[in-house]
């Protein structure tokens, strides 16, 4: 289970409180009625489904009930940062990403005990 | 390759079992092939046994990250249905299980396919009624599906608790008599055999890290872990990883990773007759010939490489079992698992041609595409031979994003496959 950081209550807690929401910083089109049919199937359905840093939403569903976003490693699920919702896609702190990059050496995959996948 | 028979083993049996042959080589791959296969699990191997069996195409290799059977193939629970609710899902599900029937005859290994029934449990009015719909479009189809009362449950799988008082009651189930399990891993390794049988090259620990495309975009082969190979046609049906592999050729598909989990627990002596599965406490349940509960958990909210998967989604799950079976209350875990699946937007899979010549994709199986091998392995090798899909498997292209023509099973199927 994972345990979430709320940037709103300012505390970790854990991932039965929160809902996924999907890919962050992903906005609706303005004039929807007027974009083609590929241009609606890449905002509707497309998504990056990334294999490493992913920018995600999350929601504070039995907590302060409040969207926001979180930079996570799809491989080692490490949470990198949360951050309140209508910033911009945040850098991630240096220190955060040499964290990442040694724990995902050290995580019990299939990557991992069948040499460097990635 | 030697055939398996009861001669064969009395013969062995005479000379200390030292004449058995490997089941398949592990040849060093050559420097191009006709096709490409990427990802050996059962799709993929299937489809390369049909281009080689059904379409002459014999120049195939298929190659694989880690060994082959060893992704979702080697990790799922083994339920085999064809009682989806449209027709594109019926055809291919079908299609499958009709394979399914005379596959160990076919591959000359015991794939221990096992019809023994397969019963959904409706715990209220919403799934009685979604359930009673599945049952009359699959019986207008030539598919059988049945409605059980509670009563009916319990005499078809006496373990089931259906006291009105039981923490989950249930007010009915559908039964598919057809469905049932089959020995996951004898799948691949019977596929592998044999379609290695005729000339086709299983590559394992061989990364594809790459596709490379010429001029006109059409693809020229891929990028592995062991060098550049060429190929002018590559079927891509890597499950979890299809969207990393598929971006690999700038293709964009509409999939989400997510974790699946599953578990069994010690071995029992016979006990449980049939699958049951819970879409609506998320359980499912069956047991395997060693004796051990097969359970199977639901998915992750997120999205994950990681090829585990949250505690609370196993606790829960064996809440569930526990509630609807109380017998097994005391039964010990032994191991628990998670596999990366591939899920699109309606939970039905994609087969078919991509914006990229020569490129073709099988993918978005999701949880659900254990019971797709054969039908799905059978009809990738017709869309790879010909460049044109199947009319069994059209209603799966990668167009339907598009047009808005969706085969939507996550609304009528709930979660459960
Ligand atoms: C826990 C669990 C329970 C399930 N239960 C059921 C069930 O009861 N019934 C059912 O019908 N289905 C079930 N499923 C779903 C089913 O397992 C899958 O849909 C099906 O097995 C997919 O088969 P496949 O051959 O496409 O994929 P896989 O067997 O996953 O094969 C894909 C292969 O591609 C390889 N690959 C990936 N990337 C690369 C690369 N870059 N280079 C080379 N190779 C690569 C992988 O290593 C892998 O071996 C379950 C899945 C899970 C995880
Ligand atoms: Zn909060």
């Amino acid at each position: 289970m994972l345990l979430i950081h709320c940037p709103y209550c300012e505390e970790d807690r854990s991932e039965l409180e929160f809902r996924w929401a999907g890919e962050a910083h992903i906005a609706r089109p303005d004039a929807i009625s007027e974009i083609s049919d590929e241009e609606f199937a890449e905002y509707f359905f497309l998504r990056n489904n990334e294999k490493g840093l992913t920018y995600e939403r999350w929601r504070h569903m039995h907590g302060c009930g409040r969207f926001f976003n979180a930079a996570r490693d799809t491989v080692s699920d490490r949470f990198l940062m949360t951050y309140k919702a209508g910033l911009p896609k945040q850098p991630i702190p240096v220190a955060e990403e040499r964290a990442a990059a040694a724990e995902e050496k050290t995580v019990e995959t299939w990557e991992a005990t069948e040499g460097d996948a990635r | 390759m030697r055939k398996y028979s009861v001669f064969a083993i009395a013969r062995e049996a005479m000379r200390a079992h030292k004449g058995w042959d490997a089941q398949w080589i592990s040849p060093e791959p050559r420097s191009a092939y006709d096709v490409i296969i990427i990802g050996a699990g059962g799709h993929g191997l299937g489809a390369a046994y049909y281009l080689a069996k059904q379409h002459g195409i014999t120049n195939v290799a298929v190659i694989e990250r880690g060994w082959l059977g060893g992704g979702n193939t080697g990790r799922n629970t083994t339920i085999i249905r064809s009682n989806y609710l449209y027709d594109e899902s019926m055809d291919i599900y079908e299609h499958s299980l009709k394979l399914w029937e005379g596959l160990s005859q076919e591959l000359n290994y015991n794939v221990m396919y096992s019809p023994r029934g397969v019963m959904m449990l409706s715990h209220n009015t919403h799934d009685q009624q979604s359930f009673k719909r599945h049952i009359h479009a699959n019986r207008l189809y030539g598919i059988d599906n049945e409605w059980l009362t509670p009563e009916q449950a319990k005499a078809f799988c006496p373990p089931l608790d259906i006291a009105k008082t039981a923490r989950y009651p249930i007010n009915g189930a559908a039964l598919q008599r057809r469905g049932g399990t089959a020995r996951h891993d004898a799948v691949a390794w019977g596929y592998a055999r044999a379609a290695s049988d005729r000339g086709v090259h299983i590559i394992q620990n061989c990364e594809v890290t790459g596709i490379r495309r010429g001029p006109n975009g059409e693809v020229q082969g891929v990028e592995t872990s062991k060098g550049f190979i060429g190929a002018r046609k590559i079927g891509v049906s890597a499950a979890g990883h299809s969207s990393v592999v598929m971006e690999m050729a700038g293709v964009r598909v509409p999939l989400a990773s997510n974790p699946l989990q599953a578990l069994v627990s010690e071995p029992l002596k016979p006990i449980f007759p049939c699958v049951v599965m819970s879409n609506t406490v998320h359980a499912y349940i069956s047991q395997s010939d060693k004796g051990e509960l097969v359970i199977g958990a639901g998915t992750d909210q997120y999205n994950s490489y990681s090829q585990t998967g949250g505690l609370q989604i196993i606790t829960h799950t064996l809440d569930a079992i526990c509630e609807l079976f109380p017998i097994f209350r005391r039964v010990k875990m032994m191991r628990q698992w998670g596999g990366i699946t591939d899920n699109t937007p309606d939970r039905s899979p994609i087969q078919g041609v991509t914006p990229v010549p020569g490129l073709f994709v099988n993918c978005g199986w999701g949880t659900g595409g254990f019971k797709a091998t054969p039908g799905s392995a059978n009809l990738f090798a017709h869309l790879i031979a010909t460049g044109a899909p199947h009319r069994l498997a059209a209603g799966l292209n990668l167009d339907r994003f598009r047009t808005g023509r969706l085969i939507d099973e996550a609304a009528a199927a709930a979660v459960a496959h």
